[in-house]
């Protein structure tokens, strides 16, 4: 094939990648630019840069309970979808029992689930157990939904996992429970802190589940929400702002992380598995 | 190896967990869509398929059904065209910037689903971002009132959320594909399109398979976008749904749709997952 050729079609191929970056990076600078913006959200071109809006923020109570309420959700969410994905994967890593195939797309489901199905479900739950709606609440739904993500992460990690140094452990006398706290556990680390900070991250984001569970204290997402409803100031841009810094904050680690725990699945991975079962 | 106690445990404690949690709930929904609601307003335990029947007999409800697939498809068509060519280039022309641009697409991905659907709301409002710029480029005199509270902006919104889902796991498909086989076929006398058509993009069918299903899915069921961006005119089938168990109060209704959504999603995962043993290689 002729040089030229090759080197026009790889502009075109890079003259769109440059239009979907732009595409996908246009919202998010707008956002950025319009949390400095003193005349308010909308007005091109923007004038009277201002750090009032975040002035604003970091006086407005209100919407910092929120925050409180979210990293207690997400950290709940984190503690409940390992504490049952741990297992789960070790069962469908290593127990053979009637069903299997059943547990095992019952677990993924949510993650494929709009979330008005799983939050709707668990309304009905709560209302039939006469359950108040809380954050409790909130957290039983994040936790059972994202039992999904800790599953998939744990279980490619125990296929990376050398089988013959816990045969060693209880060859040379350890119990199971030693075994597993010493070298299962040990051994998976990676796998758990990929999994934790992805779930920590999904759970401070989710909107649809909390939707329905939500009693009378707000998460984040919910707070914003509420704000948006009543009309839009630059003050959600510049909380907004804030998070996307964190979320970069998490992503530089999660990245990190992802380096050293080479072959582990990527989102793209999650997806597949989700989608097509195996 | 493992005692019987060990495995017991590791299997009993997230299977109750799901079930109480997942199956039950699931199970709760199938009840409830054959009750329904009296005058005065309470749940009445009496099994008929009087809400299957309205779902039939009413057509605002598969008319709004049909919309949303409507939505979701061109949601899933936009995403795969500025996916696939993105996850292509990246994947064999991109070069030593390959992780760079990897990245770049990811970073969206973790800005908040609910914050991009705003963003765009501030950019294509009336007295938005865009149409303040079209006027002070003296491009228009009015601002355009089609962009926001319309369909458009739904499926606007929704493909800027999904692309980076499609691209994944292309790019991942993309990458699997052995390099000797592109080559093999260049060395046969295959023209650059004949080594597209024939080689590359057969082998990447299941990426594009699991994208496609994801976004068109997720997009279905979504009812964030519908109510921020949507209007009357871009109302979903979850919207419906959500003020079936508000104001109007008939969950046994709410149920009979969001259960027909459920089998509707369980149904295209498995003609996904049926595809995509067809298409898979080796």
């Amino acid at each position: 094939m002729s040089e030229i050729a090759t080197v026009q079609r790889s502009r075109w191929l890079l003259l769109h990648a440059v239009v979907v970056f732009a595409f996908l990076y246009l919202p998010i600078a707008v956002l950025i630019i319009y949390s400095f913006n003193g005349a308010g959200v909308g007005g091109f071109p923007p004038h009277d840069l201002t750090l009032n809006w975040y002035r604003r923020l970091f006086a407005d109570d209100a919407l910092w309970e929120s925050v409180g309420n979210s990293l207690v959700v997400a950290l709940a969410a984190v503690a409940i979808a390992l504490g049952m994905g741990i297992p789960a994967a070790l069962a469908l890593d290593r127990v053979q029992f009637p069903g299997k195939a059943l547990f095992r797309r019952l677990v993924l489901l949510p993650l494929i689930l709009p979330g008005i199905i799983t939050g709707l479900s668990l309304l009905m739950l709560f209302n039939i157990a006469q359950t108040k709606l809380s954050l409790l609440t909130i957290v039983l739904g994040h936790g059972t939904a994202l039992i999904s993500v800790a599953t998939t992460e744990i279980f490619a990690g125990l296929q990376k996992f050398d089988r013959a140094q816990e045969e060693a452990s209880l060859d040379l006398g350890a119990s199971y429970w030693q075994t597993f706290w010493r070298i299962t556990l040990p051994n998976l680390k990676l796998s758990i802190i990929g999994a934790a900070l992805l779930i920590f991250t999904l759970s401070m984001d989710e909107i649809a589940v909390s939707f329905f569970l939500i009693g009378r204290d707000n998460t984040l997402p919910l707070e914003i929400w509420g704000r948006l409803r009543r009309g839009i100031t630059p003050e959600i841009n510049a909380i907004s702002t804030i998070i996307f810094l964190f979320s970069l904050v998490t992503i530089l680690l999660w990245y990190r992380l992802r380096v050293r725990a080479e072959g582990s699945p990527e989102i793209a991975e999650l997806i597949e598995t989700v989608v097509q079962g195996d | 190896m493992f005692s019987r106690a060990y495995r017991t445990a590791v299997t009993l404690t997230p299977i109750l967990w799901i079930t109480v949690f997942l199956l039950v709930p699931y199970l709760l929904m199938f009840c409830y869509s054959f009750w329904s609601v009296s005058a005065s307003q309470t749940i009445v335990r009496s099994w008929n398929f009087d809400n299957y029947g309205q779902l039939v007999t009413i057509p605002v409800y598969w008319q709004t059904l049909l919309r949303s697939m409507w939505i979701a498809a061109r949601v899933t068509v936009f995403s795969l065209l500025l996916g696939y060519p993105l996850a292509y280039f990246l994947s064999f022309y991109a070069g030593i910037r390959k992780d760079l641009y990897y990245q770049l697409v990811i970073i969206p991905l973790w800005v908040s689903y609910l914050v991009r659907a705003y963003a765009w709301k501030t950019i294509l409002g009336s007295d938005g971002v865009l149409n303040t710029l079209l006027q002070y480029a003296h491009l228009t005199q009015h601002p355009l009132d089609f962009l926001l509270y319309s369909p458009f902006a739904v499926v606007l919104t929704l493909t800027h959320i999904y692309t980076p889902f499609m691209f994944l796991p292309i790019y991942a498909s993309l990458e699997h594909i052995p390099r000797n086989l592109v080559e093999a076929s260049h060395d046969l006398g295959a023209s650059p399109f004949q080594t597209f058509w024939r080689v590359v993009l057969p082998l990447s069918i299941p990426g594009v398979l699991a994208g496609a299903t994801f976004s068109f899915v997720l997009s279905l069921g979504d009812f964030l976008a519908p109510l921020l961006l949507g209007g009357p005119s871009g109302i979903m089938i979850s919207n419906i749904v959500v003020s079936l168990f508000g104001a109007a109060y008939n969950w046994p209704l709410g149920a009979a749709i969001s259960l027909c959504m459920l089998i509707l999603v369980v149904g295209l995962l498995r003609i996904s997952e049926r595809l995509e043993k067809k298409w898979s290689f080796s």
